[in-house]
């Protein structure tokens, strides 16, 4: 009998390893120089990059100066206070991670891994408690909230509740012996980093979205003056307004009042992302369909009700991805802070840079620095990616 | 009624709010004795800058200054938005190429470059590269020529000759000829077709190399960078800072342009493709008919705004040492000890140099819309 279709087997060439790399790599004569050009390409550079790691690089410089790095010159001594504030992100995101299941939990996943990595390298004891700490907290927060999807709306609201909490821990009381007050000056690295990043983008939110409306709004003296506003932060460069913050704010308050140097920083940054925050809202209420409005006008809402009820929650829901990706630019553009003089990570780099053991060192460090950035910047991205899907942003 | 009165509730609320801080500030001023006016701009600078287009000394004025920085952001920025487009375009392309090693090359290129902070590239670029270029002894040497040392980067100067003007003039007149013809030549019968296509090249190429052939003389010559005893000499030095502002910027901008660009090919529907190869048509031509045309369409509003991006990030040349405008004025602001004027210069400066590009580039983009019908 003759073998019949099913038995005969599919010509080698197009399946398999083979078949696949004929398709992919080497499907023409260019296509085959290419594949080798890149191939090339990968081989010098990562060769030279790994002989480097491994050979002249001196690594030290990083682990050394590992706390500078995350709390900058946070006093020693009150480190447990970041650390504190870290079980509560911890705990919050367990929580989150089990009420929310979905992109929250696989994130929340990858948090606990990178605890438990961590929880293996050889840190000192306290490190090491602190981290386990952080473990237990992720883990139990989860347990906790699995399955109890109706403590939703609490675990959002404990987010702002625990950030206002962590900010009042970190800061501290004058005089107190418990809990003494650390200013935000002694405040640096990655902390710093976060915190600007966090305060501006909460801040500009309420800021940007009056200014969509007053751009949108039928006034034409609101409108002009919103506009105005808008474009006139847009086309100037982040450096001018955090060096006019950091100049002219003083001047344009009461002479009694002082303000600390990263309030002036965080007041440049809110002035400047509410004007991109605006432009993003403004998208979102472009996109609500007129009939919306129309309809809520028939059943007698009078504008501010129409606005407040029917079209913010609808565009505000559309911005929110757009507004991940204004936070992750804002995180990357904190390091324009060290123009400013701020110890954020990237001064901190610096100041590392100038201890006569670590000359020399700038690959290692920037390096080390691009890499923090780049993992929270690519998770985040991945995590607004994920969001806008969940959403279903531009799928009606 | 209502509109009339709440507007004059805004206005009196702003205007209150603006009297608050303008009391404020005059107060201040008073108390540290600065003023607001330009006359600074007059005195003179007396300090040095490290790079200038045009002569300058620290005799001449602060308004002088100001102009060797605006021309150095000028400069950084106009030849940053041609490379980046260059490198960003390619990215983009290779991005979605049926490579599948060279697709995923350009994949990491875009998520490394998008993922960090500008500033962290620039300091990483500046100390990690160009910092550590070996001293004059031991210049690197690259196909062009260019050299690499501590000192900066060298390159060939194109320089004219005298029958450099007739030569140009030349060119102008053959570009033109045969873009006339190459148009002319599409309505053409198909046999007379590619006649026509020839003539319009042969136009282009051949009426500037007859001028040439019959002027004797090339109209330019390259004046490559000569090795001498402490440094090279001739052709273009690009200090190490000017170097890594440009590579920093263009290595960015080109990894957000690259995105801009394969979104805008993506945006090309399917069925586009396959109706213009059901046609007939070359992959090239599909390229240059089809995809271009629509892609372009989609491209270019967000490419204005990486324009703008670019020149505004210009700015963070200050970190690196490089006189920009920026920079420049930091210091004038320092020795005048005026900062509300010059803070407010270099602001409306920025400003005027967003819209002059971004009025230019909604020119451009007026004329791709067109193309839709």
């Amino acid at each position: 009998m003759a073998a019949s279709i099913a038995d005969i087997e599919p010509p080698k060439r197009s399946v398999g390893v083979v078949g696949w790399m004929r398709k992919n790599l080497f499907s023409s004569w260019y296509n085959t120089l290419l594949t080798f050009f890149a191939l090339w390409l990968i081989y010098t550079a990562g060769s030279r990059i790994l002989v480097w790691a491994f050979t002249a690089a001196r690594w030290g410089v990083i682990t050394q100066n590992l706390r500078l790095f995350m709390v900058g010159p946070f006093p020693p001594e009150q480190t447990w206070r970041v650390w504190l504030c870290l079980v509560l992100v911890s705990l919050l995101f367990g929580l989150s991670a089990g009420v929310w299941g979905g992109t929250v939990r696989t994130l929340g996943t990858g948090l606990a891994a990178l605890f438990a990595i961590l929880l293996v390298l050889p840190f000192g004891l306290t490190t090491r408690a602190w981290l386990g700490a952080n473990l237990i907290a992720i883990v139990g927060g989860f347990a906790l909230g699995r399955g109890r999807s109706a403590w939703g709306r609490w675990v959002l609201l404990a987010w702002p509740v625990g950030f206002v909490a962590a900010v009042v821990v970190l800061q501290g009381f004058r005089g107190s012996a418990w809990l003494p007050e650390v200013g935000t000056h002694q405040w640096g690295g990655l902390l710093l980093t976060f915190m600007l990043a966090l305060v501006s983008i909460v801040a500009s939110f309420p800021l940007g979205v009056l200014l969509a409306l007053g751009r949108r709004s039928r006034l034409p003296v609101v409108s002009l003056l919103s506009t105005v506003y808008i474009e006139v932060v847009r086309g100037v460069p982040l450096v001018t307004i955090l060096f006019m913050a950091q100049i002219m704010v003083p001047l344009f308050l009461p002479a009694q009042m002082r303000i600390a140097n990263v309030t002036r920083v965080v007041i440049g940054m809110t002035l400047f992302s509410a004007a991109y925050v605006a432009e993003n809202v403004r998208g979102g209420l472009q996109a609500i369909p007129s009939g919306q409005i129309e309809a809520a006008q028939a059943l007698g809402l009078n504008n501010a009700l129409v606005t407040f009820l029917i079209v913010l929650p609808q565009a505000l829901r559309l911005v929110i991805p757009p507004n991940v990706g204004l936070f992750i630019s804002l995180f990357k553009d904190t390091t324009l802070a060290a123009i400013v003089a701020q110890m954020e990570l990237l001064s901190i780099g610096r100041s590392v840079l100038a201890q006569p053991e670590w000359l020399g060192r700038q690959t290692e460090v920037y390096l080390f620095i691009a890499a923090i950035f780049f993992i929270f910047s690519y998770v985040m991205s991945y995590a607004s990616y994920r969001l806008e899907a969940a959403l279903g942003v531009g799928k009606r | 009624m209502l509109s009339v009165f709440s507007q004059v509730a805004f206005i009196l609320i702003v205007v209150a709010g603006a009297a608050f801080f303008l009391s404020n500030f005059s107060a201040a001023m008073r108390q540290r004795g600065m003023v607001i006016g330009f006359d600074y701009l007059q005195h003179t600078a007396g300090f040095e800058i490290g790079e200038s287009l045009i002569p300058y000394s620290p005799a001449d004025t602060y308004g002088r200054a100001y102009l060797v920085g605006l021309l150095n952001t000028l400069v950084v920025s106009g030849v940053g938005i041609v490379l980046a487009t260059l490198l960003g375009v390619i990215i983009g392309v290779a991005r979605l190429s049926t490579n599948w090693l060279v697709a995923r090359l350009a994949a990491v290129y875009i998520e490394i470059i998008r993922n960090t902070p500008l500033l962290v590239q620039l300091v990483f670029i500046y100390f990690g590269v160009f910092f550590q270029l070996p001293p004059v002894a031991q210049t690197l040497q690259f196909p062009g020529p260019i050299y690499a040392n501590q000192r900066g980067v060298f390159i060939p100067r194109p320089l004219a000759t005298a029958t450099f003007a007739p030569w140009l003039i030349a060119v102008v007149v053959g570009l033109l000829l045969g873009i006339v013809i190459w148009k002319r030549s599409g309505r053409l019968p198909a046999a007379r077709f590619r006649i026509g296509r020839l003539a319009a090249l042969a136009a282009a190429i051949l009426i500037p190399a007859l001028v040439w052939a019959w002027s004797g003389t090339p109209p330019l010559t390259v004046q490559v960078p000569v090795r001498e005893r402490f440094n090279f000499r001739g052709g273009i030095a690009l200090s190490p800072e000017f170097s890594a502002i440009l590579s920093g910027l263009v290595i960015y901008t080109a990894g957000f342009i690259a995105e801009v660009v394969r979104g805008g090919i993506l945006a090309v529907r399917r069925g586009q493709i396959e109706a213009a190869q059901a046609l007939g048509l070359s992959s090239a031509q599909i390229l240059r008919l089809v995809i271009f045309p629509q892609a372009m369409r989609v491209i270019v509003p967000p490419l204005i705004s990486q324009y703008l991006n670019l020149a505004k990030n210009s700015s963070l040349a200050v970190y690196i040492g490089f006189p920009d405008l920026f920079a420049v004025n930091q210091t004038i602001l320092n020795q005048t000890g005026q900062p509300v004027p010059a803070i407010a210069l270099v602001m409306a400066t920025y400003l005027t140099m967003s819209l002059v590009t971004s009025f230019i580039m909604n020119i451009y983009n007026r004329y791709v819309q067109i193309l839709e019908k």
